[in-house]
């Protein structure tokens, strides 16, 4: 007799159970053991992080210090990433640029995450001439594709940091607004926010305490997806000169000019910044997938 | 179905109308205007009198309303006007570019779909095996992957490869052939920035498929199906792919519509004198009636693509039609 394979349903429900019993130091090692990808993420974001924030005491040089007797030189333990075309330390540019992808791509998730928290939220529950109104003026928005959007509004304002943060912010949040808008509908016919609203409570209440939390899991997710494609976006602007400008140093700009020069004779200027953004935005994608596994438990098999 | 389809045209209206203002009035936003980047590219200084004869000349002193009502009533019958910076109409300047763009964004569609669905099936049916890693990770990195970087970095390895094989570096040409022409000439151009922007495509079908065809996995009837006995060949590919090929349809027009934003940054990479770097030069010399035309062209694209989709998905979906 052998015994019948266990029900994934059921175990995983018991994993549940047992997982609001467990230590913080044995949840962690479960976090570690689920979801080694999601781990790995952690640690890259961490990593990130840490440079972005401690730039000024790990970064052995200061970004914009010129060696002029040290120009294209190949990786050395002088520079162990090399030098660029005016004798910068590659390392230390690429950890001080860890701070603008950071500032960036944290900002505008956040701004254009509120942004469309607020819209997607009230469309959904006035609903009505409102939500139609403000699904056309989205629309609207959309039809752009993102970095064309994001060009158009850098033309206006101008370039540097807070614009293009601005630029990369406006084509967010309609993306964001339409996925909590979707949610918050479905949460809007649940019988708890009719007696929410049988007992006389207020548009606000309502929304904050009863509609608001329940989206939160679905919109967490997509900002951890804005976080990487907002360090994605403006890379891209930078690198055609509409973004970031020097001597700020940035990921993208790097890649501008003495990378494409310079890539027979020196190809590790084209090489470590482009390993820098693309790391980044893979710890941060699958840092949100092992999110979604752990906030869905649904999704979890998927 | 009618009913849908009409409803539904009748939104594309609104929205080309007010992506229509947005691009107009965004363009004037700017500070400057192309008389200035004409008249000041010498570096030489002009009087007022020059400045409004050139105004006068391309029609930027009418009232700025009637220049709306002109650009509107001209797109709705697919007049964009004359080009202010060439003078030639903007509907040549597109169509003289506008080919290699769209051979770019075929061949990516081509490539991400060979690849994705294929692996994207094989990940789902071995899920949480090494195949099923391997894919996902590959799938993780191209939406990772900065697309001018990865061209960036194909087009060195192209150099050093044919160093190490016939003895001198050799690039990809950027003269743009027709493929009937010459095919060869016609691939060597088109085809890296194609890989280098379908990698993104894939990986974003990849993912896709893979999601969809687990959910679908679980579904009773592929256990009935099992139950009955069929072979798992027409299981997979009669009762399964059909099913999860929804959504994969779905991502792969979105990204469609995606992949010509994404075209503006790759052909500077390459330089290639497609649509989006017309679009970045248009742009550069505040061309309005140029610009206009281009961002038009694509939010239409960008739309009709998502049009498709919904009458597509409506057709498949009956509880959509009646939603």
């Amino acid at each position: 007799m052998t015994m019948a394979a266990p029900d994934p349903v059921l175990t995983s429900a018991f994993d549940e159970v047992a997982a609001l019993r467990r230590s913080p130091l044995e949840r962690v090692l479960g976090f570690v053991r689920h979801e080694a990808l999601g781990t790995i993420g952690v640690l890259i974001v961490a990593i990130v992080a840490i440079a972005g924030i401690g730039a000024d005491w790990i970064a052995p040089y200061p970004p914009t210090a010129n060696d002029f007797a040290a120009m294209t030189e190949a990786p050395s333990w002088a520079h162990l990433l090399g030098t660029d075309q005016f004798g910068r330390d590659q390392l230390s540019r690429i950890i001080f640029g860890a701070r603008t992808a950071l500032i960036v791509g944290l900002s505008t998730a956040a701004l254009g995450g509120c942004g469309g928290l607020v819209l997607g939220v009230a469309s959904a529950y006035f609903g009505g001439r409102l939500d139609l109104i403000v699904q056309r003026v989205l629309d609207v928005v959309m039809a752009f594709p993102l970095i064309i959007m994001a060009m158009a509004v850098v033309a206006v304002f101008g370039t540097g940091v807070q614009n293009v943060i601005i630029a990369i912010t406006i084509p967010l949040i309609p993306r964001c607004a339409r996925v909590v808008r979707s949610n918050a509908l479905a949460i809007r016919e649940v019988p708890y926010v009719d007696a929410a609203r049988a007992c006389g409570f207020g548009h606000l209440r309502i929304i904050l305490r009863h509609m608001v939390p329940n989206v939160v899991a679905p919109f967490l997710i997509m900002l951890t997806a804005f976080v990487g494609q907002a360090i994605l976006t403006e890379a891209g602007l930078s690198y055609l000169g509409l973004g970031v400008q020097e001597p700020v140093p940035a990921w993208g700009l790097m890649l501008q000019g003495g990378a494409e020069e310079y890539a027979t004779t020196a190809p590790w200027i084209a090489v470590f910044p482009g390993l820098a953004i693309m790391l980044t935005v893979f710890g941060v994608n699958i840092f949100g997938d092992a999110l979604r596994d752990v906030l869905d438990p649904r999704l979890r098999d998927r | 179905m009618y009913r849908y389809i009409v409803k539904r045209l009748l939104l594309v209206v609104p929205t080309l109308i007010g992506a229509a203002a947005l691009v107009f009035f965004m363009m004037r936003l700017i500070p400057g205007d192309i008389c200035m980047v004409r008249l000041g590219s010498g570096g030489t200084s002009f009087t007022e009198q020059a400045l409004a004869d050139c105004h006068r000349e391309i029609g930027l002193d009418r009232p700025i309303s009637v220049q709306f009502a002109d650009f509107v009533w001209g797109f709705s019958h697919l007049d964009l006007g004359t080009s202010m910076w060439s003078g030639k109409p903007v509907i040549d300047e597109i169509a003289a570019r506008f080919p290699i763009s769209l051979e770019i964004a075929v061949l990516a569609t081509v490539v991400a779909v060979i690849i994705a669905i294929p692996l994207g099936t094989i990940s789902a049916l071995r899920q949480n095996s090494w195949a099923d890693l391997f894919v996902r990770t590959f799938a993780i990195a191209g939406i990772a992957t900065p697309s001018f970087w990865l061209g960036i970095i194909s087009l060195l390895a192209v150099l050093e490869l044919t160093q190490i094989l016939i003895g001198r570096p050799w690039m990809p040409s950027i003269n743009y052939v027709p493929l009937w022409r010459d095919p060869i000439q016609n691939l060597s151009v088109v085809i890296l920035p194609a890989v280098t922007v379908g990698y993104r495509y894939s990986a974003v079908v990849m993912r896709m498929t893979r999601s969809a065809m687990l959910e679908v996995l679980h579904e009773d009837y592929i256990r009935t199906a099992r139950a009955k006995g069929l072979i798992h060949r027409v299981i997979i590919n009669r009762h399964a792919l059909k099913n999860a090929m929804l959504p994969v349809v779905t991502v792969i027009g979105i990204e469609f519509a995606f992949l010509i934003g994404g075209l503006v940054i790759t052909e500077q990479v390459f330089n290639l004198n497609g649509v989006g770097r017309l679009l970045v030069q248009s742009v550069q010399n505040q061309d309005y009636t140029l610009t206009q035309g281009l961002v038009m062209l694509i939010v239409t694209i960008f739309v009709l693509t998502n049009l498709v989709i919904d009458v597509f998905y409506a057709w498949l979906d009956p509880r959509i039609r009646f939603a």
